[in-house]
């Protein structure tokens, strides 16, 4: 059994919006999630635009807090609850824990050379002692994600998009950290150049031994990077299994809406897919039930009163839906 | 079929403070009446660029080379397209008889002002309706693109609605005025997969209806591959492989094109490594010489590659490349 980085327990993230004084309206954009990360894994969360998954991502790193359960970080060196991080602990924590973000032109400040963007978390985080110690430090890190150290004395303008994202990676990777959080981080690039960047992240991830959260709503690129694979609706986990496991047999009835949207390559394989009807409800007004019934082909009357708990089968596939079973036999894989 | 829109040698550039920049390099193309085009290439490829050049939409530090020709063909005969000036004489290619969905929905509607109200706007600005007409067809068209409730959304501003929705809007919008030519640019972009798949259902059931043409802008070959009917593929503002979408999906000759569908993920195969197109689209300051790709193209056949731009050539029925892998050397050589 592998060492385990990442524990979440029963991870709510709530958001208040306005109200008054006995009034409270919360944004429950997390709700009740539980993870596991090992240790030197790519882990990936899929799901829509609006399911919680880049929450979660940022609650892992202590970017918005944590309102109900805990989360443990182990590292073998710190093993800290995330939740309750503040000050020094805090601090540290930020140098193990780092993010990419999805859009390279809008993450580098365009006023800083290369060599200013990949030095700054060094500096801030007092991490180097230095300048001749720094600059060696971000010329090694630049050669790892093969930036033409060349490049280092000019500004982002001047490189394209693939180039920008390695540069993003390089400050992330620059303060030596163990845990990852890539959110979207591919979405922006041509196809051309997004197999390019998967392959930096993967080579990364086996050259350092880090552990990577890969968030992204594109499951044929998760499919090819990702070890282990989770699936969120409406804040919640419906399905969590490793990749080849998911991919070879969806069981949540969401799971299998999504692989069936992705547009097929074959001409001829048009009007096949099973379409979803509708659009995710909003996160303030939550259906009853399993979020899920208001668009699922498969619903029947208990799931628009009780909610299914993710349930497993001992293969670490578990998936939170009252009828996969019933609707495995009906469909044979 | 007769033909909707023909494109004839489009050469355009920008003038810029660094000097000309070419942003598209004598392409040529044609769309039958009620035909699905694909326009496949990375940013910076000039597809956008070409789409708005057939609404005569580019900035104004545009130049078009004086043999640069585009001719619409409408129902009062054809018309030359780069040759119109005033705002009244535009009026047939924005809105009229092309329309035009962008990326971004929501940079697209303005923002004060209602959905309706906008709707009404260009309806009253390309017919003569009433204002009531307007309303009620613009109600009508929310409908049929499944907006539910069209009578209380069209009242709504673009922020109160989801991407999808507002995607669906601005469908209803462009299709209000019946065009003949519909330009789709990256229309599914920004949404879920999920919602991506209800779009394009919903274009294909339209296209079904109005019969219109449609040039449908994209990086995503898949999305390709589920609407169009051809397929033309472009590289740094270069029309480098066109055809029938299943020749060109199933056996691209160009090596970019190759390379395109070598680097989508695969869900059929997950062992396959993932193999980009190496290195990166360069800038078009600094455009290669010779064949446009050759800085990245991993078949080079000589120093032909880096001297001599290929021609394109048909190699099947209708399915064209210009690529000097399927040059005839010894009639180049003699010529």
């Amino acid at each position: 059994m592998t060492d385990v980085l990442i524990r979440a327990e029963g991870l709510s993230v709530g958001f208040q919006l306005g109200g008054g004084l006995f009034r409270k309206d919360i944004l429950q954009a997390v709700n009740n999630v539980s993870v596991t990360i090992e240790k030197g894994s790519f882990f990936g969360l899929v799901g829509e635009s609006g399911s919680g998954k880049t929450t979660l991502g940022r609650a892992l790193l202590k970017a918005v807090p944590i309102t109900e359960g805990h989360a443990r970080y182990n590292d073998g060196e710190v093993d800290v609850d995330i939740a309750s991080l503040e000050g020094p602990a805090l601090k540290d924590y930020r140098k193990r824990a780092q993010l990419i973000f999805q859009d390279p032109y809008a993450a580098l400040s365009p006023r800083m050379t290369v060599r200013d963007i990949i030095a700054e978390p060094l500096e801030v985080m007092k991490l180097t002692k230095t300048r001749e110690e720094t600059d060696a430090r971000v010329r090694e890190i630049a050669a790892k994600c093969r930036l033409n150290l060349e490049h280092l004395r000019r500004f982002p303008h001047a490189f394209s998009g693939g180039q920008r994202q390695r540069i993003s990676i390089a400050r992330a990777l620059v303060s030596g950290p163990q845990f990852i959080v890539a959110d979207e981080s591919v979405a922006a690039l041509d196809v051309s150049i997004q197999a390019d960047v998967l392959n930096l992240l993967k080579q990364i991830q086996a050259d350092m031994g880090l552990t990577f959260m890969f968030i992204s709503h594109d499951l044929s690129v998760v499919a090819h990077t990702c070890d282990h694979v989770a699936v969120m609706y409406l804040g919640r986990l419906v399905e969590t299994a490793p990749t080849r496991k998911l991919f070879a047999g969806p069981r949540h009835p969401y799971t299998k809406a999504l692989f069936s949207a992705i547009p097929s390559l074959d001409p001829d394989d048009r009007g096949k897919a099973q379409k979803l009807t509708g659009e995710i409800p909003s996160p303030t007004n939550q259906p009853p039930g399993c979020k899920f019934h208001t668009r699922c082909p498969n619903a029947i009357d208990r799931c628009k009163s009780e909610e299914p708990q993710l349930e497993g089968d001992g293969s670490g596939h578990e998936v939170a839906c009252h009828r996969w079973k019933e609707l495995m036999e009906l469909t044979p894989a | 079929m007769s033909t909707q829109i023909d494109v004839q040698n489009l050469t355009l550039q920008f003038r810029t403070d660094e000097g000309l920049v070419t942003a598209v390099d004598n392409v040529s193309f044609s769309l039958d009446k009620g035909e699905v085009m694909g326009l496949v290439g990375e940013s910076g490829s000039g597809k956008s660029v070409t789409a708005k050049s057939l609404m005569h939409l580019n900035a104004s530090n545009a130049v078009y080379s004086p043999e640069s020709k585009i001719t619409l063909y409408t129902d009062t005969g054809p018309v030359d397209v780069l040759s119109l000036r005033r705002p009244s004489e535009l009026k047939i290619v924005r809105g009229g008889a092309v329309s035009m969905i962008f990326q971004e929905p929501m940079a697209s509607f303005a923002p004060a002002m209602t959905i309706g109200k906008q709707m009404v706007e260009q309806l009253q600005l390309h017919s003569d309706m009433s204002k009531t007409q307007a309303r009620n067809l613009s109600i009508e068209m929310l409908d049929r693109v499944g907006i539910s409730d069209a009578g209380k959304r069209i009242d709504q501003y673009a922020f109160e609605l989801s991407g999808g929705m507002r995607q669906r809007a601005m469908i209803a919008m462009a299709l209000s005025t019946k065009p003949k030519l519909l330009i789709a640019d990256e229309p599914t972009t920004a949404l879920d997969v999920t919602i991506q798949a209800q779009v394009i259902d919903l274009m294909k059931d339209l296209v079904d209806e109005f019969r219109m043409g449609i040039i449908f802008i994209t990086h995503d070959l898949g999305v390709v591959a589920q609407t169009a009917d051809r397929v033309n593929v472009m590289y740094l503002g270069q029309l480098i492989e066109e055809g029938p979408v299943r020749d060109v999906i199933r056996q691209p000759k160009h090596p970019y094109t190759q390379g395109l569908i070598a680097a989508l993920p695969k869900l059929e195969d997950l062992d396959a490594p993932l193999t980009p197109v190496p290195g990166d689209i360069p800038s078009p300051l600094e455009r290669p010489s010779g064949c446009v790709f050759h800085t990245r193209c991993s078949q080079i056949v000589g120093d032909m590659c880096s001297a001599k731009a290929p021609t394109e050539r048909e190699l099947d029925e209708d399915h064209k490349v210009a690529c000097h892998l399927y040059s005839d050397l010894q009639t180049e050589a003699v010529q």
